[in-house]
């Protein structure tokens, strides 16, 4: 079997059995990279060096017989708002090109440990700020769908990657749906953990209190075997949680079997209708059959306070941001540019000039709305306001919770959009996150299951969970997956069209 | 350029002094507040530094619990109310020494409040009165970066350039934060430079920190505003910072309230502004304009959990608090049986400690304090120091008073003691030796010198031999000009009398 098409999970198996090496898997992807991703341009930073050399230490704990996780061998891609340790760090910004951060992430460090290569780093949203991929400083990443689409976003390049047989794992970041909106662009899985279920130590924050890093994968199971090997307790990170993560992977392979009896489904009121592309309703009402179908019981859940969400998160995300992004000061690390026409600069008119050059516009425009919701006399009826919504929320989602084990809604409200067509549209370009948004104000666990194709683009189904229990969107997305898969008669990537200079 | 100032005493005749105190407090835990680096004074600029506290892409802070338990034993020493749950937050504004551009510190959830230190003011003519103090809050935060700016100015206006050392970011502080002190007059500047040094004491009992103002380890804000007599309201008030010694802290407060008054006196209104103390000038200059619309943006600080102190921790914690020092004061003035006059200058002049660890190492109360208050204090007073920052220790300063009783030096060498000592040439013994500085009590040396005095001085012998014993100190004093004071006195003057006999 080609190596690139195994999911992670058969890949592992194939590694336990010997019919591969960790070499030979991660030389597959490095060329399956090579062929593809001038198309496609997921990647920002290749190590193929640096991968080689982890492929063959796994190939040696393999002989020896002392493998360090169940993933061991398997390669895997990180998001480029993930500090590693002597690779680029660039969050997709002219700010930090060029820089090398001195540690890793905790979560890089787990996957070290595990023994997964690092194939590279993936493209993204300049800073994670955009449902596109097309605010990256160094162009966007291509739908594998539909090369002049977009793949979602900010994770648009782990998504792509993972879509295009680029790399069987990759690791992305959820903000307001930034794993979860691309899952369903591309077609592939997608989840954003309970908030403080894995470490953000070395995740480049965008908004410390909503970002979560989670697994981008082409299967659910797979996503339970990364998210096994990431998530637990750091010390390094204060609001990660004491308790270890466990029984995902179990939750996946029962899911599977794709019986849900006795499991209550809501489906969600308010992220329904108007917005809402015609196909991308029809799909989520045949998976809703298909839950029915195996027992589960699926009522109409009502959760009014949804409607402000994303207003809310258009006010604390900014002023969150606003204050991470003052570091980046020419100062001590990043670009530093010369004022124009200044002899003897002083240091702010350095920071000013560099901050002006080094950041994008969507980056300025959230800057701004950031620091007009924090400032004195605003900051009550902005970032305060926002704070309250949050609350009303968590309790939407605390009241969901005694009717229903999860709530379920469509993820993004429409398919992959032409690249450049919302670009100069902010407001129309944040809708894309009206369904994504709510999981992270509320630190709830979520998940995004390719659930089918409307106009030849993949739509995605969303399954969210109480706090803590990240098991359930195993067990149900596993079943919704397997259930779709039965009736396709096979993985709905099969169905992609064959990417341009591609052998396999 | 130089500030018009109106005479202090006709100041405080026609204005009303408000006083406010904020005391950065840096703690001495052997980690900084936010991350596992150490914090040791005086190591190479930026070695003690790692990710976090150098602010990189990624980089997430981790409360330090020592810190977090130094601050509420601090709140209790003030007898504050402990916070059962409160939050960090983010002051935000960029400054190069700053390396996130955004101090973590707390805002409106400080974790110690409502407080008070009484505070002993010396009164004159004898005894202290006690003015309270209210502590409005007592809050964590983070140190900045240092900054050097190198150029003529020093200051960053006018630098060739600055050179930032990030040892210092992320050091623990407390900050401790006064209500306004009002209705105190003339004593402003006594009160404020009692109250720190009191808050120093406390801080040192509590072993929190080592409390050097040299070392910026306790540095003092100073606000202070004028209204006029008998208003009952509060003016304008100015923050004068970088008041580094104890001694500044009383001349700042004198220098503003006569700044102050000059211009209320002209009609004009005082700006609400930052101000830099001098210590080699003495005088306070504006620094950044400061005033409500300076906007911090705080909110609470989204990577760090709440502080949620047990109540039984903080009970526990309130067990471990020291002995506060106005009862220690009290238990020392009587054990080493000191006046009230005496008691208030020792502890005036900082010597408290000082003076217990020297009665420790041997020496009687008033020796120590007669060598403390008398020679040493005047010593540090002409070197603008304090008392503590003398190259001489209590051990020393008991050695040199055990060396007068044994009659090896008199009073008059064992201030050359001293003054060796304190010129760092070594122990009292070793400066005595090097010197040569004890006292001659050998006969055949003396003898020789009242041979030669009573031959210089006959009629001044024909009166002590006929009689007239008390004019032997003229011949005593002759004889211990010729030995440049290294004489024993009471053995030249038994053999005066013997050989005039």
């Amino acid at each position: 079997m080609n190596d690139v098409r195994r999911t992670a999970a058969e890949a592992a198996d194939a590694l336990a059995a010997g019919e591969t090496t960790s070499v030979a898997l991660t030389q597959a992807h490095l060329d399956r990279i090579a062929e593809v991703d001038g198309a496609v341009h997921a990647f920002l930073h290749v190590d193929a060096e640096g991968a080689l050399a982890a492929a063959e230490e796994s190939d040696r704990r393999r002989a020896s017989g002392a493998p360090a996780s169940p993933l061991d061998g398997v390669p895997v891609a990180v998001k480029d708002v993930l500090a590693t340790r002597g690779q680029p760090t660039t969050c997709g910004s002219k700010v930090l090109e060029g820089w090398v951060p001195p540690y890793d992430a905790t979560v890089v460090t787990l996957l070290r440990e595990a023994g997964l290569p690092i194939l590279g780093k993936t493209n993204m949203d300049e800073f994670a700020m955009g449902s596109s991929t097309e605010h990256s400083a160094y162009g966007p990443t291509r739908n594998p769908w539909d090369l002049g689409r977009v793949p979602g976003g900010s994770g648009g390049g782990s998504a792509a990657a993972v879509a295009a047989f680029e790399a069987p794992l990759a690791l992305g970041t959820d903000t307001g749906g930034s794993i979860r909106q691309p899952g369903a662009l591309t077609g592939t899985v997608g989840v954003k953990p309970t908030y403080g279920g894995v470490s953000r130590y070395g995740l480049v924050a965008m908004a410390n209190s909503l970002d979560q890093v989670g697994p981008v994968t082409r299967t659910v199971l797979d996503s339970a075997l990364l998210h096994e090997v990431i998530g637990g307790h750091d010390p390094r990170d204060s609001t990660s949680l004491p308790d270890p993560v466990g029984g995902l992977v179990e939750a996946a392979r029962r899911g599977a079997a794709g019986d849900l009896t006795g499991l209550k489904v809501g489906k969600i009121a308010e992220l329904r209708g108007e917005g809402y592309q015609d196909g991308v309703e029809e799909r989520f009402e045949d998976s809703l059959a298909l839950l029915e179908k195996a027992g589960a019981e699926v009522i109409e859940v009502a959760c009014p306070s949804f409607v402000h969400a994303l207003a809310a998160y258009y006010l604390i995300m900014p002023s969150e941001a606003s204050s991470n992004l003052a570091r980046f000061d020419a100062m001590r690390y990043g670009l530093r540019v010369p004022p124009d026409g200044v002899d003897d600069p002083s240091a702010e008119q350095v920071m000013r000039a560099s901050r002006e050059a080094g950041f994008g516009d969507e980056v300025k425009r959230r800057i701004i709305l950031g620091t007009f919701a924090l400032s004195a006399g605003y900051v009550d009826a902005f970032y305060g306001k926002g704070q309250k919504v949050r609350t009303l929320i968590q309790r939407d989602f605390a009241a969901a919770w005694a009717q229903v084990d999860v709530l379920v809604s469509p993820t993004s409200p429409s398919t992959a959009f032409p690249i450049g067509e919302k670009q100069h549209d902010p407001r129309s370009m944040y809708l894309n996150d009206v369904a994504t948004v709510p999981a992270n104000l509320a630190g709830v666990p979520g998940i995004s299951v390719p659930n089918g194709l409307h106009d030849g683009l993949p739509v995605g189904f969303q399954v969210l969970a109480p706090r803590q229990a990240d098991d359930r969107l195993y067990r149900v997305g596993a079943a919704l997956e397997s259930l779709l898969e039965q009736q396709w008669g096979g993985p709905l990537l099969s169905q992609a069209p064959a990417l341009e200079g591609a052998s396999a | 350029m130089s500030d018009t100032l109106v005479d202090y005493d006709d100041a405080v005749s026609r204005y009303d002094p408000a006083l406010g105190l904020e005391v950065h407090v840096e703690l001495g835990t052997a980690t900084k507040m936010f991350c596992g680096c150490t914090t040791a004074f005086g190591a190479e600029p930026n070695t003690q530094t790692c990710p976090t506290c150098l602010g990189l892409p990624g980089s997430m802070p981790v409360a330090n619990r020592t810190a977090v338990e130094s601050a509420i034993r601090i709140g209790l020493a003030l007898g504050c109310s402990i916070s059962e749950d409160c939050r960090f937050a983010r002051k935000n504004y960029f400054y190069p020494d700053m390396p996130k551009n955004f101090q973590t510190s707390q805002y409106d959830e400080p974790i110690a409040f409502d407080g008070f230190l009484d505070v002993d003011v010396p009164l004159e003519g004898g005894g202290t009165e006690t003015v309270r103090v209210e502590i409005e809050r007592a809050h964590m935060e983070e140190d900045t970066g240092k900054s050097l700016h190198v150029g003529t100015s020093g200051r960053i206006h006018g630098a060739d350039y600055s050179l930032v050392d990030y040892n210092r970011a992320g050091i623990p502080l407390i900050e401790i934060v006064t209500r306004p002190v009002t209705g105190l007059g003339a004593r402003a500047p006594e009160v404020a430079r009692a109250y720190v040094a009191q808050l120093r004491d406390l801080i040192v009992a509590l072993g929190v920190s080592d409390a050097r103002m040299d070392q910026g380890s306790i540095r003092a804000d100073v606000n202070l505003s004028l209204a006029p007599a008998g208003s009952g309201t509060l003016g304008t008030r100015t923050e004068t910072k970088n008041v580094n010694s104890l001694r500044s802290v009383e001349r700042a407060v004198r220098y503003e309230v006569g700044r102050h008054a000059a211009v209320l006196d002209a009609g004009e209104k005082v700006f609400q502004e930052t101000r830099h103390w001098h210590e080699d000038t003495g005088i306070t200059t504006a620094g950044r304009e400061k005033s409500d619309a300076d906007d911090y943006r705080y909110f609470p600080e989204p990577d760090l959990v709440p502080v949620a102190p047990s109540r039984e921790w903080v009970e526990e914690l309130r067990g471990t608090l020291p002995e506060p020092p106005n009862v220690r004061r009290a238990r020392l003035q009587e054990a080493w049986g000191f006046s009230e006059l005496e008691m208030r200058d020792t502890v005036g002049a900082g010597a408290l400690d000082l003076i217990e660890q020297t009665v420790a190492d041997g020496a009687a109360p008033q020796a120590a304090r007669k060598w403390w208050l008398g020679e040493l204090a005047r010593r540090a007073n002409d070197a603008g120091t304090e008392l503590v920052d003398l190259a001489v220790t209590p051990a020393d300063v008991a050695r040199v008073q055990a060396l007068v009783e044994e009659g090896t030096v008199n009073d008059k060498l064992a201030r050359q003691v001293l003054e060796g000592v304190l010129a760092g040439e070594g122990t009292p013994d070793e400066v005595v030796a090097a010197r040569g500085l004890a006292v001659v009590s050998d006969d055949g040396a003396l003898s020789a010198a009242v041979d030669e005095a009573i031959a210089a001085n006959p009629d001044v012998a024909d009166k002590i031999r006929d009689g007239k014993v008390a004019a032997a100190g003229a011949l005593i004093g002759a004889v211990m000009k010729q030995m440049k004071g290294q004489a024993d006195a009471a053995r030249v003057r038994e053999l005066i009398l013997e050989k005039l006999s």
